[in-house]
């Protein structure tokens, strides 16, 4: 179509103010007030997009969040934002908008050639076509389908915009802006009650924008107005246009997201993008108005074809002509406005109803109006490339399940059509509510009522303006007393005039219209889904193979998957699948609702979470010092640790040899201050850690530290640390980092509701305490250098602590280690830990004194065979499996786990334990997590499949045997400095009894064979603990 | 996301609660008096019912106490919330009291 579709006069918008935009590349000139849609409609622009699968042309269907096809990309650079649907879009000057799935052009589309190749392209064809193969997937079907029936393109720059998030309560949320939902929020506020009134479109008044009625005197756009205004002005009443409430959820509590700029390089940090909403109402309105039915027959999709109710808006809001010679199909009386106003405006129009009789006011309307009637009648064929040009019809045999006599043809340049109406139920569905099917108005409404809900309008099947109305004064009022509020007087009621059809009865079903042949004969294309382009033959395929339950159809057809989520489609889908499968629509159901009711973008759910706001970051108070030095950081849980201290020119490997070489021959610092640390204090404090430890803590002395390990009742490994006994009613225990907030609450827990009765409190002090540990041979040389207090073996017993002053500095010093080196912990207060940190540094720089790091601390603990919680266990170890019974008390009569240790799986004699691994090549580390098996197998040994060849295919290997049995895999593994090689720890089947014997780890193109050993590589005496 | 009555605290936010599973489960008196089955069944079976149930909930970023919900387990709506070693609240409306779950030698009432 050439030339302008505007109208001199009439709708919304403002011809005082012309915007220019470009759509792929073009330009062209909207007005202030136009969607992009509507705008290009008065450029006479049909052709939007390019269907996925066959890549057909498409054009605007809806002119709201349902329509499925005109989906384009907004913007450039970083704000370009992929998917979004033209109708939705409101135009501002400069907007620069191109389709998606198009290759290379709009126009010229190679993909189209899918068209072609329809017949194999039928429901399941990725199941059925690829299932062969995960690599030929991944290597070629995937990527090429991808470029093909990938929609929109996603930003390749960090989102530079600002997303909000805010929490509300109200009395009333009116969910909509229409006719029932603005009678609603009145009525609700004349209690006083606090109301919030949201409406996906910019302005309120939803249907009645594009409608001709009379309400209350006035007509109808005069009453939005005042009501709007009066809300407005009204203190209690929150209004939110251009919010989507996108789910509601238990409690009635809602998530909206609030679009606040339409031209996108406006938006700043001060002037965020999008809002979100939370929102917790006492009572929801539910006025979310209804969703048009396209129908179903052959090439329902050429541009052009639009539903009725679009139409009108486009005609009666946007003044903007869909088509000068349009052809309207129906099956309802309600569409027969659009044919009127069309007229009105002088399009020639005719109009094609599926029913035999009309009502005969309507009749003599469109007589008046000059429009032709032709009623039995059924849409045979739509012929137009990129834009329909011809429609033909041919009347219904008796049984209306075919067709007879002679085909019409009908030269158009608009195809209108409506199918009925389905309520926008989807927020109803969200919470659990059920549906019936309505036979009189051939729709499903909401069924079940639910405390604090109330739907209303066009979402209760209530499609006229008069019962809008009705039922939102009613709703409203009612649910602001429900909320608490005064009744007050009930409002006055508002007559309504100019509704062109009643409530009931109005519609005859018409699910599949009668064709010259049946859709999986017919080359001719009955599109269902467009988004997905599904088809009524699809689902009859979908039937005939067995996926017949509406959930399994969706799945296999994809009906109601996508952007819309079927809102046009979904209905038709299911009630086709009805007819073929000889069940009423009640019986098939429908699909779930689930939220959100429309798409919303990330950056608005992550709001201001992002970046350095992601996730808590816990520091230590030596952590300026660690980054002023270069470190390389690790995370553990939500501390940053430093991983290692590369100097300049250092590689990782580098750097953490030089650093362990330190420790075991020098002297070594760790920032340790991140371990758990909780005080357990009162008179029952040792009986309760007896219960909680494996061993025995109850019999420590004061001024004595010990090694404890926890399991949980199953008798699983569950966290490992030390006690130390400060006083008779008071210990310190530590944990490991990660594991220091679930240790505390499973503590808590049992204090709490098991053991009431222990006189027992918990105190977390993890960040109370600062931790310096000072290990190697050199150790004790350098802290006599900060501290007065005598550091001999003989004065300063392994696993003891004293407290002391050390660099000026009230601290605690414990003798324990997990390098095996001579260790001292320094503990002071948090706020001291740099002082002190600053202090070790400086009084041993003649001793060489080596900061080290996570890294380093793993390879040294790893040499003794000592293990880490979470890296060596994975919940499913026992300590007998990790070599430790020397632990488990056996003079308790029970602690946590104790129980389980004697259970028959626990005490199988084939579990896997820890061993030591020594790798064949020296010079190899061993992945951590490479499985262990027998057989030195490699990959070519056993059956699999390889990347496919030229041909596309891919290659089936048979191997010999069946897959081998897997033994056990490696948990740590790393190169020692010390050692002068690899080494590894692991779990294996029966390890403990296969020490000597070998190994494989197969690695792909590798097979590394390895020793098993005893787990402690370095000095298994324990000669250097004391330095 | 619910909003949770803390006994301690009043109604907050799901998000400061972590769950606890099954309520009114008690670690036996004396483990190694229940054989293999039992211990197993205290271990690993729970009701894991639909409708009303009893539950443990801790007020993880509150109080930190530990306390018992009855919660509708399909509509999440929640009939009460109580102290531990309070007596069980009636599930509203219900003819007969709540399934109780599968009856253990030796758990504690």
């Amino acid at each position: 179509m050439t030339g302008s579709m505007r109208l001199a006069q009439g709708g919304r918008i403002d011809r005082s103010k012309p915007l220019r935009f470009t759509f792929n590349g073009k330009s062209y000139t909207g007005y202030q007030g136009d969607t992009l849609a509507s705008a290009l409609i008065a450029n006479g622009v049909h052709l939007i997009a390019r269907s996925m699968k066959y890549h057909r042309p498409r054009g605007i269907m809806a002119a709201g969040s349902d329509d499925p096809n005109c989906m384009v990309q907004l913007a450039k650079g970083a704000r370009t934002e992929p998917n979004l649907k033209a109708t939705q879009i409101a135009l501002y000057d400069g907007l620069e908008a191109t389709s998606v799935n198009v290759f290379p052009s709009l126009d010229f589309d190679i993909g189209a050639v899918n068209g072609l190749l329809a017949p194999f392209m039928t429901a399941g064809f990725y199941y059925k076509t690829f299932m062969p193969s995960q690599a030929f997937w991944n290597k070629v079907a995937e990527p090429v389908i991808r470029r093909a029936a990938g929609f929109g393109k996603a930003p390749d720059a960090p989102d530079p915009d600002v997303y909000d998030h805010c929490h509300v309560h109200c009395d009333v949320m009116v969910v909509g802006g229409g006719p029932a939902g603005l009678a609603a929020a009145k009525a609700a506020a004349a209690t006083g009650a606090r109301v919030m009134l949201a409406d996906e479109q910019s302005e309120f008044g939803g249907c009645l924008l594009s409608l001709d009625r009379t309400i209350g005197g006035k007509p109808c756009a005069e009453w939005v107005a005042e009501t709007v205004a009066e809300l407005d002005a009204a203190e209690e009443v929150r209004l939110l246009p251009r919010t989507t409430v996108t789910g509601l959820y238990d409690q009635n509590y809602m998530v909206a997201v609030e679009q606040r700029i339409a031209d996108l390089t406006r938006s700043s940090p001060a002037n965020p993008r999008m809002r979100v909403w939370h929102i917790r109402a006492r009572q929801v309105v539910l006025a979310a108005g209804s969703h048009e039915r396209p129908l179903v027959f052959a090439d329902n999709d050429r541009p052009g074809t639009m539903l009725a109710g679009a139409a009108l808006t486009y005609l009666n809001r946007y003044g903007a002509l869909p088509a000068r010679h349009a052809l309207l199909v129906t099956n309802n009386d309600w569409a027969y406005e659009t044919a009127l106003t069309l007229a009105a405006n002088d399009v020639q129009v005719t109009v094609a109803d599926t029913r035999r009789d009309v009502a005969g006011d309507l009749t003599d309307k469109l007589t008046a109006a000059g429009i032709a009637l032709k009623t039995n009648r059924t849409v045979t064929g739509v012929t137009g490339g990129k834009h329909v040009t011809r429609v033909t019809l041919k009347a219904m045999n008796d049984t209306r399940d075919g067709v007879t006599g002679e085909a019409e043809e009908i030269d158009v340049n608009g195809l209108i059509v409506s199918g009925g109406y389905s309520p926008a139920v989807h927020l109803h569905c969200h919470v659990g509510g059920k549906l019936a099917f309505d036979d009189e108005r051939a729709c499903f409404v909401p069924a079940t009522a639910r405390d604090g809900l109330r739907c209303v309008g066009g979402t209760a099947g209530h499609f006229t303006i008069a019962e809008a109305i009705a039922d939102g004064l009613s709703a409203g009022r009612a649910a602001a007393v429900d909320a608490g509020l005064k009744s007050g007087r009930a409002p006055k009621a508002l007559a309504v005039e100019g509704d062109i059809a009643s409530g009931a009865g109005a519609i005859e079903p018409m699910w599949l219209m009668p064709a010259d042949k049946a859709p999986n004969r017919s080359k001719a294309k009955f599109f269902v889904d467009y988004q997905n382009d599904t088809g009524a033959a699809d689902i009859a395929l979908a039937a005939r193979e067995g996926f017949d339950s509406v959930e399994h159809m969706k799945r296999y057809t994809l009906t109601g998957f996508g952007t819309d989520q079927g809102k046009l489609g979904n209905i038709n889908g299911l009630a086709i699948l009805a007819q073929l499968t000889g069940r009423t629509i009640s019986e098939t159901g429908t699909t779930t609702f689930r939220p959100p009711y429309t798409p919303v973008t990330f950056g608005a759910l992550a709001g201001r979470d992002v970046g350095d706001m992601m996730d808590p970051v816990r520091v230590t108070s030596i952590h300026d010092w660690h980054v002023s030095a270069g470190a390389e950081f690790e995370d553990v849980g939500q501390w940053k640790r430093p991983w290692y201290f590369p100097k300049a020119g250092e590689t990782m490997h580098q750097a953490v040899a030089r650093e362990c070489r330190a420790a075991r021959t020098g002297v070594g610092v760790l920032d340790a201050s991140t371990l758990g640390k909780i005080e357990v204090t009162g008179k029952d404090a040792g009986e309760f850690l007896d219960r909680v430890y494996t061993n025995m803590m109850s019999s420590l002395k004061v001024g004595f530290v010990r090694y404890g390990l926890m399991l949980g009742e199953d008798g699983m490994v569950s966290d490992d640390g030390t006690a130390s006994r400060i006083a008779d009613n008071r210990y310190l225990i530590t944990t490991t980092t990660g594991g220091a907030a679930s240790v505390f609450q499973r503590l808590e827990d049992y204090l709490q509701t098991e053991w009431p009765d222990l006189d027992v409190y918990l105190t977390s002090v993890t960040e109370q305490w600062a931790t310096v540990t000072v290990s190697g041979p050199k150790a004790r040389f350098l802290l006599e250098r900060l501290t007065e207090l005598p550091l001999d073996p003989d004065s300063f017993a392994f696993m003891t602590f004293q407290d002391a002053q050390v660099a000026g500095l009230p601290a605690r010093i414990y003798r324990i280690s997990f390098t095996g080196e001579l260790s001292f912990e320094v503990a002071v207060a948090w706020h001291h830990g740099k002082a002190l940190w600053e202090a070790v540094m400086e009084a041993g720089h003649d001793l060489g004194v080596t900061p080290y790091g996570t890294e380093t601390m793993h390879v040294l603990r790893a040499e003794k065979g000592f293990i880490i919680v979470g890296q060596e266990t994975d919940g499913t170890l026992t300590p007998d499996d990790l070599g430790m019974n020397w632990i488990v008390s056996k003079k308790k009569a029970d602690f946590v786990g104790k129980r389980s240790l004697i259970r028959p799986d626990t005490v199988r004699e084939d579990r896997k334990q820890l061993v030591g691994l020594l790798p064949d090549d020296a010079g190899f580390v061993v992945p951590e997590g490479a499985q262990l098996v027998d057989d030195p197998v490699t990959l070519k040994d056993v059956p699999h499949f390889e990347p496919p060849g030229l041909d596309g295919a891919p290659i089936y290997r048979a191997g010999k045997g069946s897959p081998v049995p897997m033994l056990g895999h490696v948990t740590s593994s790393y190169w020692s400095d010390a050692l002068g090689r690899s080494f590894a720890l692991g779990l294996v089947k029966r390890g403990r009894t296969r020490h000597g014997e070998t190994i494989h780890a197969p690695l792909g193109d590798r097979t590394v064979a390895m020793k098993i050993v005893d787990p402690v590589f370095y000095d298994a005496e324990g000669s250097r603990r004391d330095g | 996301m619910l909003l949770i009555r803390c006994p301690y605290c009043g109604l907050r936010p799901e998000v400061e609660f972590s769950y606890g599973g099954e309520a009114h489960i008690s670690r036996p008196e004396d483990p190694n008096a229940l054989n293999d089955e039992e211990w197993g069944d205290f271990l690993f079976m729970r009701a894991n019912q639909k409708g009303a149930f009893r539950e443990r909930w801790v007020h993880t970023h509150g109080c930190r106490r530990w306390f018992n919900v009855l919660r509708d387990t399909s509509s999440h709506e929640i009939h009460a919330t109580y102290e531990v070693g309070a007596p069980k609240p009636d599930v509203p409306g219900a003819a007969k009291p709540v399934r109780k779950p599968r009856a253990r030698k030796s758990a504690k009432p």
